[in-house]
């Protein structure tokens, strides 16, 4: 294969990529890697390059959209980065000493972990939650257009959620994703923030914290131009396109579909880490 | 009409929303010309990411990348606009520095301080990328 055909070819790979991430809310990244390197055969460090640079894309083309929306509270999301980013600095560390077999396997378990959280049906949530003594003292509290008109809401948990965010930003340094799936996560499951809140401040933060292990990445030389040129165009095409989709897609259906790549994805990772062809 | 007071959360969001569209912009721009020349001058040869080599030291680096995108070297061109979409989210953070203080909101300022402080030191501290 030629390098033309191989742009081409992943390209295309990218922006379904982009669509599938944007459309989940989950980003690119997760089917990103395990795409390049079981389908294309590039070496994961090369891949884990080029997927962080497709976060950064996929969050900031679709905050511009969201931020419009008043979805996204930019103050929980400047507080947990604080968290997100000391943990991606640590990650990206971290990955240099890892073995490539054991990021496939850790990368593996991830999928499998992530096809698991899209699945997991949400819990209805208490609307009317008192107010917590520490996130009112960080301003947190805040409200977002719903159905019923404006709502409020009170977020719980502060530390929990700090802590969650910490190993979401080591994962996401380590593995070159944003780590969507535990941010939404933590704000959703152990803050108590209404979804819509968290998937689009969780895409809001992604991008930054990408950003924190790129330097390190670019560095060390795992940031290869004519890898990331189609990834980076094929990935923004495809979330911009996903976003605008949103709308009017069954996201139950999406979500199925999503969670059936993720396994396959997966257990394809954990397999070729095991069996050492990584 | 734009006082101080009417500064709202919803006022820099929209800024924010504006420069990072602009940020995303100006960088696949300058991938996709720096994508032109890469294929018209090595579109034929063999692809092969197999084996990991690291990328040579004039494209790991800030002053490097530069160097290479003035001689209109189509790899350092295409890492030039990979750079612009990195800095990206960094101006953002810098931006709200900036409208929290015109919030006259002394803790997020502290906090997204904090957050700038990491990302820099990632940047240039870290490795000496830049």
């Amino acid at each position: 294969m030629n390098i033309l055909e191989f742009t081409l070819l992943l390209a295309m790979g990218s922006f379904l990529a982009g669509l599938l991430g944007s459309l989940t809310g989950l980003g690119g990244g997760v089917v990103l890697v395990p795409l390049l390197t079981i389908f294309f055969k590039v070496d994961i460090r090369y891949a884990i390059g080029a997927s962080l640079v497709s976060v950064i894309a996929t969050s900031s083309g679709a905050a511009a959209y969201y931020v419009k929306q008043g979805f996204s509270n930019i103050r929980i999301g400047m507080f947990l980065e604080i968290a997100t980013t000391l943990g991606a600095l640590g990650g990206a560390f971290l990955a240099a000493f890892v073995s490539t077999r054991a990021l496939a396997i850790i990368f593996g378990v991830m999928l499998l972990y992530s096809a698991y959280l899209s699945r997991k049906p949400r819990t209805p949530q208490e609307r009317n939650l008192p107010p917590d003594s520490l996130a009112t003292r960080l301003r947190m509290n805040g409200s977002f257009p719903s159905e019923e008109g404006v709502r409020n809401y009170n977020v719980q948990h502060v530390p929990a959620g700090f802590g969650l965010m910490f190993g979401a930003g080591a994962l996401s340094g380590l593995l070159g994703i944003g780590s969507g799936a535990v941010k939404v996560l933590a704000m959703d499951q152990a803050m108590k923030i209404p979804f819509k809140v968290s998937t689009t401040t969780s895409n809001f933060m992604i991008g930054v914290t990408a950003a924190a292990s790129a330097g390190v990445y670019l560095n060390r030389g795992y940031i290869d131009p004519g890898l990331s040129m189609p990834v980076m165009l094929g990935v923004l095409a495809g979330s911009l396109l996903g976003v605008r989709i949103l709308m009017k897609a069954e996201t139950r259906i999406l979500r199925l579909v999503f969670s059936l790549v993720l396994v396959l994805l997966g257990a394809q990772m954990i397999y070729q880490g095991i069996a050492g062809k990584i | 009409m734009a006082g101080m007071q009417t500064w709202t959360d919803r006022k820099i969001e929209e800024i924010v929303a504006d420069l990072l569209r602009a940020g995303v912009a100006i960088s696949a721009l300058v991938v996709f010309v720096g994508a032109c020349f890469y294929l018209a001058r090595y579109g034929h040869t063999p692809a092969n990411y197999g084996v990991f080599n690291g990328e040579p030291t004039d494209l790991r680096n800030l002053h490097g990348i530069i160097h290479s995108a003035r001689q209109l070297r189509s790899r350092g061109v295409i890492q030039l606009g990979l750079l612009c979409l990195i800095a990206t989210p960094v101006a953002r953070v810098a931006l709200s520095i900036w409208g929290f203080a015109a919030e006259h909101d002394r803790l997020y300022m502290i906090f997204t301080g904090i957050v700038l402080i990491i990302l820099l030191y990632s940047l240039l501290g870290s490795g000496s990328a830049f």
